[in-house]
């Protein structure tokens, strides 16, 4: 991993991998980089969180390893297991092969070479990397604190091995889309950002970037239209991953630009409520297309 | 070097002061992040403390604010270090009615007249206790436990049937020398349900506010439970509710809550339930239950939609009204009548009593 200056390198290297940051990320990232803190990251689905962690991977040049918690995920899911069906096969062998010394054979069978990693050993062994802790709150809060340790510590001890510890620690983002409250203590060890959705000029300029090809026209009447979307009291806002659909769909349809009959007949691509999409239809779209259309 | 720590650190006193949980660990990284940074930039240090200092998005506006009182002109504003509200001991429910003439509306089972003092009391309807009386319910509603229906986990433990457990059955055989053993098995683990408790503090419901929230903090001990009081605003209580002795958390909870004995617009509050957190996942598939009396200012048709949403992600949707015990009650008024198409159980929530019940419903005993 190159060394990082300040938040302006940090925010030229996303840039350069298609992820746009405003100051405050920025300074986020930076600040993760420096004190090794992990990045906990909040807001509507669709605004990014997720993309960040990527994005940091590649600007970093480092390996993601992405953890997606749900309910019920314990530490031989995210941490380590033993590789069982090897262990045997390993036991069997030594017993053909006529030897009989049990402390030399169970030595051999807590051996590094059975241990499967799962993410988070893999991000302590792995370095550089990129950790991405997917939607901590779906997890329950017995990972949590389990969690909270091995965020403090970088380091992890498997009884039969010993401690394993991080010679560098990884770059740790967290997701959460606030389903429930995280504990405090987790939070308090993070750098907290909350995600807003991006304005206008800044939600153009990610579309432009992801999308290239997309005439221009067309990226500039979608944002408009998404951003307009927004101020209206919907069940789910269109996040910005939704604009780039969107744009995506109706360049896929061949149009150059949109009129509101088309815009209505692509609303799938946006909104995933019937509600929405039926309160959508209400709106007047041509007059948001006319202001931008001029 | 030293006077500018000096502001930092005054500047996390008054955002500790307006209620931002500014604690030692955050304070210290937000000087490291500082020194990282420029010190003398005002956007620097604004992001510095942002990140470090602040938990939450309820944290940012406040941040917000004392930073630009903080920052702003340059002197500390005196003004931002407002002190915190004074908490108020105790929420005391006022009388609203204690005349002797509810004699004929007190529920009971014909019984209660030979049963003990405190039997008498569980079937009681708190709107008429006099203080001595609502000590002793404060004490009955202090024994509660409130634990969602079971449900399956991903999480598994050993079990005498069930699928064969590896790590078990390997270890065992390992410590055997790889002579073949017994198989252990486990089966996948129950765990509660969640309990999402929206309890009614509007005007209406003022005579039974203190003990529905006196039982919903015995409820959200120890258990999978959230807490939201409704009035004219909604706000999230469990943090508030988590202190043990019942009596802080009251004061910790009249301190939160902006909006006691207000109106209430059931529909409204309950869509920005639903679009805040139910729908994020804290009503999926929890039981959710309606602490009120469903008094609903606003446009019944909404609360109808709403409830109807409410329906589609909740394991189930119970309904916990006070005034359904009262002789000559009946759900027409407009928000319980579009509320009920929407409710798998409906019940009374009048007396420690029928809280019990409410207790059974939830665990999932067969509704009312």
């Amino acid at each position: 991993m190159t060394h990082i200056d300040g938040p302006e390198q940090v925010r030229a290297r996303l840039e350069e991998t298609g992820y746009l940051v405003d100051e405050g990320l920025a300074v986020a990232c930076f600040l993760a980089l420096r004190l090794h803190r992990p990045l906990f990251c909040e807001g509507d689905a669709g605004v990014g969180k997720t993309a960040l962690a990527s994005a940091l991977a590649e600007a970093l040049d480092a390996p993601l390893i992405r953890l997606q918690c749900h309910e019920g995920i314990d530490a031989s899911q995210a941490l380590y297991d033993w590789d069982f069906p090897r262990q045997l096969l390993h036991l069997r062998a030594a017993e053909a092969a006529g030897i009989t010394d049990a402390d030399r054979l169970e030595g051999e069978l807590y051996d590094r070479r059975f241990l499967i990693a799962r993410p988070l050993l893999r991000a302590l062994e792995t370095h550089p990397s990129v950790l991405l802790v997917d939607e901590i709150d779906r997890a329950d809060d017995e990972f949590e604190a389990f969690l909270l340790e091995l965020l403090s510590e970088f380091s992890v001890t498997i009884p039969e091995l010993g401690t394993l510890r991080a010679e560098q620690p990884p770059v740790v983002v967290l997701t959460s889309n606030r389903t429930r409250e995280v504990h405090d203590a987790l939070k308090r060890r993070c750098l907290y950002h909350w995600f807003d959705h991006p304005g206008f000029a800044r939600e153009l300029a990610i579309v432009r970037r992801r999308l290239p090809g997309v005439s221009a026209r067309l990226a500039e009447q979608v944002t408009a239209l998404v951003q307009a979307l927004r101020g209206e009291d919907l069940l789910k806002p269109p996040g910005v991953a939704e604009t780039i659909d969107w744009a995506q769909a109706l360049d896929a349809l061949g149009a150059t630009e949109v009129d509101a009959e088309l815009a209505v007949a692509t609303l799938g691509s946006v909104l995933k409520y019937r509600e929405d999409a039926e309160r959508a239809r209400g709106l007047d779209l041509a007059a948001v297309l006319a202001v931008r259309g001029a | 070097m030293l006077a500018a720590d000096a502001a930092l650190l005054g500047f996390a006193r008054a955002l500790r002061a307006a209620g931002v949980d500014a604690s030692t660990e955050r304070l210290h990284a937000f000087l490291s992040a500082v020194d990282l940074l420029r010190p003398e930039v005002r956007a620097d240090v604004y992001w510095a403390g942002r990140l470090t200092l602040c938990g939450g998005r309820d944290d940012l506006e406040r941040y917000e604010r004392v930073f630009a009182a903080y920052f702003g002109s340059g002197s500390p504003a005196t003004e931002a270090v407002r002190a915190t509200p004074q908490p108020r001991l105790r929420l005391v429910v006022r009388d609203a009615h204690t005349g002797g003439h509810h004699e004929g509306d007190r529920q009971g089972p014909p019984a209660a007249a030979l049963a003990s003092p405190a039997e008498v009391l569980r079937h009681r309807d708190v709107a008429e206790l006099d203080a001595v009386e609502r000590e002793q319910v404060r004490r009955l509603l202090a024994a509660f436990a409130l634990r969602g229906e079971a449900r399956r986990s991903a999480r598994r433990r050993p079990a005498r049937r069930g699928q064969v457990d590896p790590h078990r059955t390997v270890r065992e055989l390992l410590r055997r020398g790889g002579e073949p053993a017994r198989l252990l098995r486990h089966a996948r683990a129950e765990r509660p349900r969640r309990v999402v408790l929206l309890v009614d503090v509007s005007g209406s419901m003022a005579p039974y506010a203190d003990a529905l929230l006196r039982f919903a903090h015995a409820a959200a001990r120890g258990t999978h439970t959230e807490v939201f009081t409704i009035g004219t605003r909604l706000t999230h209580v469990t943090r508030e509710l988590s202190q043990r002795d019942p009596d802080l958390a009251m004061a910790a909870l009249a301190a939160a809550v902006p909006d006691w004995r207000g109106g209430t617009r059931l529909g409204e509050l309950l869509r920005e339930f639903l679009n805040r957190w139910g729908q994020r996942g804290l009503a999926r598939g929890a039981v959710v239950v309606l602490l009120s009396d469903g008094w609903e200012r606003g446009d019944p048709a909404l609360l109808a939609d709403q409830m109807r949403r409410l329906h589609r992600l909740a394991h189930r949707v119970i309904w916990a009204n006070p005034r359904k015990a009262r002789s000559g009650y009946a759900p027409v008024a407009g928000g319980m009548a579009a509320a009920l198409p929407s409710v798998d159980a409906f019940v009374e929530g009048h007396s420690v009593a029928a809280l019990e019940r409410l207790a059974a419903v939830v665990k999932g005993a067969d509704d009312a």
